[in-house]
């Protein structure tokens, strides 16, 4: 117990701190760095809490598509960013306040609810040969192709409506580049390949 | 002591808290206003998997499961956008994006 109590804090700290470091980079590249660290540690408190599919998956998807997407961005875009990050000391004390007493409220509020509210209340002991005696994925797997089948098939086109509008979105012909046409060359013929010119000898020929 | 539900609870409020500051300070940046966006969505699926282990019911894990769908593809279209934005203008302050005002 003391050692998953250690595990937490390092991984509690982690988190919050690379979050925080996240909004407060100067640098955009330093932010996206941070969201990475924030991912992993966040993954690694989704193991603690037994959830190991969830994991892999927060470090597949977000560490090796989503960051490595918002790395691209950010150094793709000649972007002055020292310009962008004017207003941020105009912005810090009203935000700082809202954000501490947003903090306040929602740590009271979770704390209630799970010490003497609705989720204590609704405990539900520890099935026996259910979700302890297979492994996460299977576990995870058992419900979703099943009770939730319909909504898999539905994230699933979301994910393809996404991949076509970034796609039309970012898609653009630029006037003036020579693309291959494939139908011209196949199309060609001896006929329309070459010409046949008679020259008498010692004249050139003009094009 | 016995790590339990409140205090990935207080971890969950306070990333969240974090990213809707990250929102408030950063409203220049829209990069940035996106992992904001990011770490708030990361707040909403540790509460659902704390829940959901709390709860030992694995549709909580489900629910973050499809929390990481869309987040996926709301930041790939977010980006998109962000590239056919800055193509078009130059540059991505969007303090001043009123171009469909008309």
């Amino acid at each position: 117990m003391a050692l998953q109590a250690i595990a937490f804090y390092l991984m509690a700290v982690i988190t919050v701190v690379a979050g925080f470091a996240v909004v407060s980079a100067r640098n955009p590249v330093h932010s996206v760095l941070f969201l990475i660290l924030a991912f992993f540690s966040a993954a690694g408190l989704f193991v603690l809490m037994g959830a190991e599919f969830l994991a892999m998956l927060l470090v597949v998807v977000y560490v090796g598509a989503v960051a490595v997407l918002f790395l691209f961005v950010v150094m793709m875009l000649d972007v002055d960013f020292a310009a962008l990050r004017q207003g941020f000391a105009q912005y810090l004390p009203i935000g700082g306040l809202i954000a501490a007493a947003l903090a306040a409220e929602m740590v009271f509020v979770s704390y209630t609810v799970a010490v003497k509210g609705a989720a204590r209340l609704n405990e539900t002991p520890a099935a026996n040969g259910g979700l302890e005696s297979v492994t996460n994925a299977e576990a995870i797997g058992r419900v979703l192709y099943t009770d939730y089948v319909y909504f898999f098939q539905a994230a699933g086109l979301v994910l393809l409506v996404a991949m076509i509008g970034a796609i039309v979105l970012t898609l653009r012909h630029k006037p003036g580049v020579k693309r291959q046409v494939i139908a011209d060359q196949v199309l060609r013929s001896p006929r329309t390949g070459m010409r046949v010119v008679s020259l008498k000898p010692g004249q050139g020929m003009d094009q | 002591m016995i790590i339990g539900l409140p205090h990935y609870l207080a971890v969950a409020a306070i990333l969240f808290t974090i990213g809707v500051f990250g929102i408030f300070v950063n409203r220049k940046n829209i990069i940035v206003i996106l992992m904001s966006i990011e770490l708030i969505l990361l707040a909403v699926n540790i509460n659902l998997v704390a829940f959901s282990a709390y709860l030992h019911n694995v549709v909580g894990q489900i629910f973050a499961m499809f929390v990481l769908t869309v987040a996926a593809a709301e930041a790939a279209v977010g980006l998109a956008i962000l590239v056919t934005f800055f193509r078009n203008r130059g540059d991505i302050a969007v303090d001043d994006a009123s171009m469909m005002k008309g």
